[in-house]
């Protein structure tokens, strides 16, 4: 009998995967594992110690577990737990001892230790994609495996700017992408190039990676795309960046080295054992189960089937047929419907990037088998690739989205007045008054936990969606996962698979968490009651009996789902056809669908300053599809004469303010950033410098390079997206050598009236006190951030004295305030007249007018991504809430504080379009500001109660207008259908 | 419009407080019954708190307020207390932060439900003033509570000081529950005033618990001041600290109070203005100073507990890395208290704010590397709260920033 060996095991169970890793008395690795549990952790742990145990039946082993989803289990079983952070922390000491920095990437959490310079390691936040799990559910919305992903990713050329802060904003990039026809190639790339992004800024929160970079975890060892970024974005050489052979099991590598040192070797026996008593269950809470009983769900079936749609035969209908298209951002539909609204084909599948072909295959499909009496009259396309498809195919129509769907829950029951639509991105709710749309409801960007992530979830734990979904129907305790994004809800579902839930509860659970996302965050109910009386649902998430029930649940009684839930888009665009029935199709003809080919290229528009990145799809016509342009002068259309916005207006103002002193060489060089306060306050500091005779100098304007340039000194990576301008803007001065940069820190706003108080927002007041304490260039000489309240020039000029110590001033310093102060007066005023001009222009060329409210910084091109451009090329003038806000006076008191002076300016402007009959108010709100919490709500009351509509655009980094065009051309729809009754 | 306190209510009325500090807040109820109010500490923490929450305010509304107005809806619609018999009382701070509004959407929440439900704002700084109210904060009040403040911040300095130390678990919590019921007598009969005798009685109640004398990880927390101290909205961080072998160290409530005060002095200095209300805060603020320095006094003549940092300290501290003038949320006394716990021997810290907070960006977030810098044994994580976000997520940073502690030989 051999002397029983002294062996180390380290367990490192991750969201997706355990690693186990065996060390020998010398603390070399004798073995290693890695395997996916697909949330069969303990299962999955014990099978991998019951193969240890055969392997080695003589050793003891001193073990350890680590991991996130480790935690849980080692707590209940009774087994030692070492950090996983402080796991890797130990093996990189022990192997890698010069490396400065490693980076490590999970399933689920992304980490960043910094070696040399102070050790720090850091997590990543709740809120924070860019992990293997992002990773996963974008190869999932192109239809691949993330191995593919990642061949395709080698062979790009190009890389777009996609947010990588969670899969939901990434996929809202991804997919208008997809369905204008961008290379796939490309888009993977991208995808990995947003993960770096997401780990610079979101991680190192202002320190730099530098030196010797260790790579680490599953996606940063099996995926050479992802790594060539890594290196290519923080400029390492072959020497500096180490891939180590073991990285996928490092961790596990880590945990057995803390085994080793800490704990005594014991039988596996002992561990399994321990294993097999680990108590399950514990503080997840439980709801109610769907369906009490089979006859139950029988019974709700049975109930739903009154609502089918009738079918005629393909291949022997004859007489007039018509089109309708939906190119959804997943999914795409097709049907044909009869003259009497029959069903004569229907199609509805997973477009996996590639819209365009899969309805050249169907349309190709149709022509082949249908009976030469058959006449298609209309052809009508929707959804996200609305134009794509129109100009490939010569669709007739056009129509928004929205519409689509009021045309088809219309033909379900006439007296509908209020339909949900869930769909693969998309929520879409809308109340119906006096047969028009009068409200709509569409998910932001960050909470479109829809049904795209059921159906990524499912593959994640190896199932199908079908499948999946109606495992949940029968469940006996479905979790509760909250009503958060999918990131949070990714961690929810950690924690219930930790208290021993069953893939059943989970599967209820989610379909649980989309209707109570879809109720409480977007239609944003108090009670079930204000939905309506007739309620339609729809949508391909419909099609789920689980989430159908879970809505009727939630109500409290039934709704009306009609069997082509998921095509209803396709319908009502089929219907809006028949209706609309052109006297000559221009649908593409057999013979051309025949060899119909089209190709891609990418360009730089030329139009403007902007410089949009775009994409041009040639069809085999000549015709062109262009994307990527934020107006018309991109689309290759005659430009004409741009409608006027005073978004451009104000910009041009801001930049022009004045930069020279008058008379001699300037006493000094003066940086102002162009960001925050300043886009409205430039004219007041830009006067009062030239006058006391410094040179001004701006920083340049914001663009994605501005970011990237102050990304790695932002300390809070869920500030808003013109705070995280700021510091680029700040290196761009420091750049340009001015003598000092001036920030002032104000607590106060000017005092408008009529307000309760007038802050800023707190990060307007102080961010520079934030960049001075993270950017380590600044210094107390070259960075000056007064406190100062504007309507006190007294104490404007008590603090400019100190800070422009040692300077002579070319005039006395009272003079220059108070020229700064008639500048700004000046400036208000001009603004408010050009806003009249402009008010009267659109009147006289008989177009609408919105006013955009947003706040003074969002007129930064970079920060509103041309949204006024693209309102205008919908034949509607733009103007801004400051030039109108001091026309409205609050009529009611306000159901909040009003007490912030840029937000006051909202209820007031929005006070003022409800006196104009021509008028609309469009938000824009920043993602991050916790201020517009309390400001939307109020903003639509005060739209709603005089009957005018609410429409909110949430924007961040992310550089793409296709959910602001659906919103926006939605009210325009609404408005003219308002028009007419 | 909501409906008002009315004087007659004062005998009808249930009203209904959120709790954010056990200790204090029963201290601060004793009081207000002493006044004839009829007051209830809510103390629900069920996952319907939440659910009401979600239902009744903006979803990216701050993580207090959907908790405070979620604890509300719920009570009322619980059946536990008769709506037409029930108001509740919110405080309100009134700076630039959101958190003003909480009262705002407390109401709105209330207009199409319960509309019947008054609301009472408790505040200093005169917002909602109405001679016709029911509810009159009046000056001997004010005193009063700020005794209860003070009581409150002893109790809970020595108990955190005893509970991960004692030998007999639940000794401390035993002494602590003897002196909350002794000091609600003592603000009935008056004998709060006597400060000095209590204080040291209190010390002496507390020394006497057997401890052992072992070292441990001393953590302090910091942040936005409900997340800070609420154990509903921090998932019982204090709980999970002790079973982790650590010891909570956590800044007293009179730091807030006094930085609430101090401020209109500071901005008054700052912006070139003196009116009265700088001159009655100014007045205010030295008057409770004092009795911070009594406080501390008495904690170091007795020598066996670390007594609360002294405010003036606090600015001193700040004002090497921030100007006081940031007085939005919990403003500069954030990035202070840090400093002067990693100055004070505690380097682990815990930085709890609501998930979007927005003075954190700047005061917590935003000073982390300043303090590291000065500090660079400091060891600070910032934790995110928030309706969605899960107790394992949380908890693994914390472990992180423990292991971080555990090792210090590591981490040269």
């Amino acid at each position: 009998m051999s002397k029983i060996q002294n062996y180390a095991l380290g367990i490192d169970v991750g969201s997706t995967t355990v690693k186990t890793v065996v060390l020998d008395e010398n603390g070399e690795i004798l073995s290693h594992r890695y395997q996916r549990h697909l949330s069969q952790v303990r299962e999955t742990v014990a099978e991998q110690v019951k193969a240890l145990q055969e392997q080695y039946p003589d050793a003891e082993f001193s073990v350890c577990m680590t991991g996130s989803a480790g935690l849980g289990l080692a707590q209940s079983a009774g087994i030692p737990f070492v950090q996983e952070v402080h796991a890797a922390f130990l093996a990189v000491k022990a192997d890698y001892a010069d490396a400065d920095v490693v980076i490590e990437l999970g399933g689920e959490d992304a980490k960043i230790i910094f070696l040399t310079g102070g050790v720090e390691q850091r997590m990543n936040g709740s809120c924070a994609g860019g992990t293997g799990a992002f990773i996963d559910q974008m190869a999932t919305l192109l239809g691949i495996t993330a191995d593919e992903l990642d061949a395709l990713s080698l062979k790009a050329e190009k890389r777009y700017p996609i947010a990588s802060r969670c899969g939901v904003f990434a996929k809202s990039d991804i997919q208008p992408l997809l369905n204008q026809g961008a290379r796939r190639e490309d888009i993977a790339a991208s995808i990995f190039q947003a993960v770096v992004d997401q780990t610079v800024s979101g991680l190192a929160q202002g320190r730099q990676i530098e030196g010797t970079v260790l790579f680490l975890g599953g996606p940063l060892s099996f995926l050479q795309g992802l790594r060539e970024a890594f290196v290519r974005t923080l400029k390492l050489d072959g020497e500096h960046a180490i891939f180590p052979e073991n990285a996928p099991v490092f961790v596990a590598y880590g945990c057995a080295m803390f085994a080793k040192q800490s704990e005594e070797a014991q039988p596996l026996t002992v561990l399994l054992e321990k294993l097999s008593n680990a108590r399950t269950g514990g503080n997840t809470v439980t709801g109610e189960p769907l369906f009490a009983s089979r006859r139950e769900y029988e019974e709700f079936v049975e109930r739903h089937k009154a609502h089918d749609l009738s079918f005629a035969d393909l291949q022997t209908a004859k007489g007039d047929a018509y089109l309708g298209i939906d190119a959804g951002s997943t999914t795409t539909k097709i049907v044909l419907i009869t003259e009497k609204g029959e069903l004569l084909y229907q199609y509805y599948a997973a477009n996996r990037g590639q819209p365009l072909d899969r309805i050249v295959k169907h349309l190709t499909s149709i022509y082949t088998r249908k009976s030469p009496e058959l006449q298609i009259r209309g052809a009508a396309v929707t959804g996200y690739g609305e134009d794509f498809i129109r100009a490939g195919l010569g669709i007739d129509y056009g129509i928004v989205e929205t519409v689509a769907h009021f045309k088809a829950a219309s033909y379900f029951c006439p007296d509908v007045d209020f339909i949900m639509d869930i769909g693969g991105q998309d929520i879409k709710c809308f109340k119906i008054r006096n047969h028009s749309i009068d409200s709509i409801m569409l998910n932001e960007a960050c909470s479109s936990g829809c049904g795209s992530f059921i159906q990524s979830f499912a593959q994640a734990l190896g199932y199908d969606i079908g499948e999946f979904s109606q495992l949940g129907l029968f469940a006996e305790h479905p979790v509760d996962l909250g009503s958060r994004c999918t990131v949070f809800m990714n961690s929810s579902v950690k924690q219930a698979q930790k208290d021993g839930a069953t893939v059943e509860d989970i599967s209820a659970g989610l379909s649980s968490s989309i209707i109570k996302n879809a109720v409480y965050k977007v239609i944003r109910a108090k009670s079930m009651d204000e939905l309506g009386k007739n309620i339609v649902v729809q949508g391909g998430t419909f099609l789920n009996d689980a989430v159908l029930r879970s809505f009727e649940m939630e109500l409290g009684r039934p709704v009306i789902r009609p069997s082509i839930s998921g095509l209803m888009g396709a319908f009502g665009a089929a219907l809006y056809a028949k209706e609309h029935c052109p006297k000559q199709t221009t649908l593409i003809t057999p013979e051309k669908l025949a060899e119909f080919t089209y190709r891609t290229t990418n360009a730089k528009c030329g139009g403007c300053t902007a410089h949009c990145a775009l994409n041009i799809v040639h069809f085999p016509d000549g015709g062109k599809f262009i994307s990527g342009n934020r107006c018309e002068r991109g689309a290759g259309k005659a430009s004409g004469r741009q409608t006027p916005s005073m978004y451009d207006e104000k910009y041009q103002t801001i930049l022009g303010c004045p930069k020279t002193p008058d008379g001699d060489t300037p006493i000094g060089t003066v940086g102002l950033p162009l960001a925050l306060s300043f886009y409205e306050q430039m004219p007041f500091w830009t006067t009062l410098f030239t006058k006391l005779g410094f040179a001004v100098e701006m920083s340049n304007e914001s663009d994605r390079d501005v970011y990237y340039r102050g990304q790695h000194t932002i300390p809070s990576d869920t500030v808003c997206y013109p705070a995280k301008l700021a510091h680029g803007h700040i290196e761009d001065l420091l750049d340009k050598g001015v003598d000092f940069i001036f920030w002032p820190c104000m607590s106060y706003n000017f005092n408008e009236g009529e307000t309760d108080n007038h802050y800023n927002c707190p990060v307007v007041a102080y961010y520079p006190e934030l960049l001075k304490a993270n950017n380590p260039r600044l210094t107390e000489e070259n960075f000056r951030l007064p406190y100062m309240d504007l309507n006190r020039p007294k104490s404007v000029s008590a603090a400019l004295k100190v800070c422009l110590k040692g300077y002579t001033l070319r005039v006395p310093l009272s003079e220059a305030i108070s020229a700064a102060y008639d500048a700004q007066k000046q400036y208000y005023a001009d603004m408010a007249a050009k806003a009249q001009d402009m008010i009267a222009q659109a009147r006289k060329d008989g177009k609408k007018i919105i006013v955009l409210a947003g706040r003074p910084y969002h007129i930064d091109k970079e920060i509103n991504h041309g949204i006024h451009k693209l309102i205008a090329s919908l034949g509607m003038a733009v103007v801004s809430e400051d030039s109108v806000a001091a026309l409205g006076h609050l009529t009611e008191p306000l159901g909040v504080l009003n007490q912030w002076t840029y937000h006051a300016r909202l209820y007031r402007a929005a006070q003022y379009v409800t006196t104009q009959t021509d008028m609309q108010l469009v938000q824009l709100v920043s993602f991050g500001c916790g201020i517009d919490a309390v400001t939307t709500d109020e903003v639509r009351t005060i739209l709603e109660r005089s009957g005018k509509l609410y429409t909110q655009l949430k924007i961040d980094e992310i550089n793409n207008l296709g959910a602001a065009k659906i919103r926006l051309r939605s009210l325009v729809a609404a408005m003219e259908e308002g028009g007419a009754s | 419009m909501s409906a008002k306190f009315t004087p007659e209510m004062k005998k009808t009325h249930t009203i209904l407080v959120p709790d954010m500090l056990p200790v204090h807040f029963r201290l601060l109820i004793s009081i207000l019954s002493a006044y004839g109010y009829r007051c209830e500490l809510l103390q629900t923490a069920s996952r319907a708190v939440v659910d009401e929450g979600l239902k009744n305010v903006h979803n990216d509304t701050c993580y207090p307020a959907l908790l405070v107005i979620g604890q509300f809806m719920e009570a009322l619609k619980s059946g536990r207390y008769h709506p037409d018999r029930t108001a509740l009382m919110i405080t309100q701070t009134g700076g630039g932060c959101r958190a003003s509004n909480y009262i705002h959407l407390l109401r709105k929440a209330l207009e199409q439900q319960l509309p019947q439900v008054p609301v009472i704002s408790l505040n200093v700084s005169g917002l909602e003033k109405d001679p016709t109210s029911g509810f009159q904060l009046t000056a001997p009040m004010l005193l009063k509570f700020l005794y209860g403040v003070l009581y409150g911040d002893l109790l809970m300095l020595v108990s955190n000081q005893c509970r991960p130390y004692e030998l007999k678990q639940g000794e401390t919590e035993k002494v602590l529950r003897r002196w909350q019921k002794k000091l609600e007598e003592a603000f009935k009969s008056g004998a709060y005033l006597h400060t000095k005798k209590l204080y040291r009685q209190i010390l002496d109640d507390f020394a006497a618990i057997e401890r052992t004398k072992r070292n441990k990880i001393r953590v302090g927390i910091v942040g936005e001041i409900y997340v800070k101290y609420s154990p509903l909205a921090n998932n019982h961080l204090e709980e999970y600290l002790l079973s982790e072998g650590c010891e909570p160290v956590i800044p007293s409530l009179l730091e807030f109070v006094m930085y609430c005060a101090v401020s209109k002095r500071v901005d008054g200095k700052l912006y070139h203005f003196f009116d009265s209300k700088v001159l009655k805060n100014s007045i205010g603020y030295e008057l409770i100073y004092k009795m911070q320095k009594a406080q501390i006094k008495a904690v170091q003549e007795h020598g066996v507990f670390e007594p609360p940092h002294d405010f003036e300290l606090l600015r001193a501290r700040a004002d090497r890395y921030i100007n006081q003038g940031v007085s939005m949320g919990e403003g500069w006394l954030i990035t202070a208290e840090m400093a002067a716990l990693a100055e004070s021997g505690t380097e682990n810290i815990i930085c709890t704010q609501p998930f979007g907070c927005l003075p954190n960006h700047i005061v917590a977030k935003g000073m982390m590397r300043v303090i590291k810098d000065a500090y660079p044994n400091a060891n600070i994580v910032a934790i995110d709260y928030d309706p969605g976000a899960t107790r394992v997520n949380q908890e693994n940073r914390v472990k992180l920033m423990l292991a971080n502690a555990r090792k210090p030989e590591d981490a040269e």
